[in-house]
């Protein structure tokens, strides 16, 4: 279990990034963020802004319609 | 600014002000900004517009062949001959509203709103606002006026370099 959630359904690119980057901000450093999204875009994206960042991509997954990512503060 | 001299830069010369053409500098400096880059935005010419504190911005799509509006499951182009009737450009405003709206797309004034909140570095170019005859005040709060030199001394620095 992730420690918070973020729920972007609906959203378009590039806010379920800069939500969760806002998001990521507040968290404590190691902590656990899980992404809810259904833009299919954020697949690739997620991966490039953790890549870039330093922050890990914990786990990506679909389930049906949407797609979930836990990212773990670590930029 | 992030204040990490170590970060990679962005600066992104923005001359263009139209609903549509304004989307793709304000998405790239706001991830970018996210991204932990240090992003200049340099409004000039018809992209100076997108800095007014009243934002109403307008897609046309006279001269723009490409442009293919989602309708009825198909797709509707529009010849400069129809696009050119009095009520068009209104009518692909309200169109293009409606899809950013329907498909969860953030409007300007929000993307703006982000790209100040992640302290995008913006500059306002002094020439457009004398040659277009605005004043400082017409625009947002925030923007350094400067010139081309302002904006070269930027470039010099930067990473990336986009023209839009």
């Amino acid at each position: 279990m992730a420690d918070e959630v973020l729920d972007v359904k609906g959203l378009n690119c590039p806010l379920p990034i800069l939500r969760a980057k806002k998001k990521l901000n507040s968290m404590e450093q190691n902590a656990t963020l899980e992404i809810l999204a259904t833009d299919p875009g954020a697949v690739a994206d997620f991966e490039a802004f953790c890549r870039t960042t330093g922050n890990t991509l914990v786990e990506s997954r679909e389930d049906g319609d949407v797609f979930a990512f836990v990212i773990q503060r670590t930029g | 600014m992030s204040g990490d001299q170590n970060a990679k830069t962005m600066s992104i010369i923005v001359t263009k002000g139209a609903l549509d053409q304004a989307y793709p500098p304000f998405i790239l400096a706001t991830t970018a900004a996210a991204m932990g880059l240090n992003v200049t935005m340099f409004f000039t010419f018809y992209g100076l517009t997108l800095l007014k504190k009243d934002l109403n911005l307008k897609v046309t799509t006279l001269g723009n062949a490409a442009m293919e509006m989602p309708m009825m499951g198909g797709h509707m182009a529009m010849p400069n001959i129809l696009a050119a009737i009095p009520g068009a450009g209104a009518l692909t405003t309200a169109m293009m509203k409606d899809l950013i709206k329907k498909n969860g797309v953030a409007s300007i004034e929000e993307l703006r709103e982000l790209a100040v909140e992640a302290d995008v570095n913006i500059i306002a170019c002094q020439m457009t606002l004398d040659l277009f005859d605005y004043k400082r005040e017409d625009l947002i709060e925030g923007p350094e006026l400067g010139g081309a030199a302002t904006y070269i001394e930027v470039a010099t620095k930067s990473d990336i370099n986009l023209f839009i």
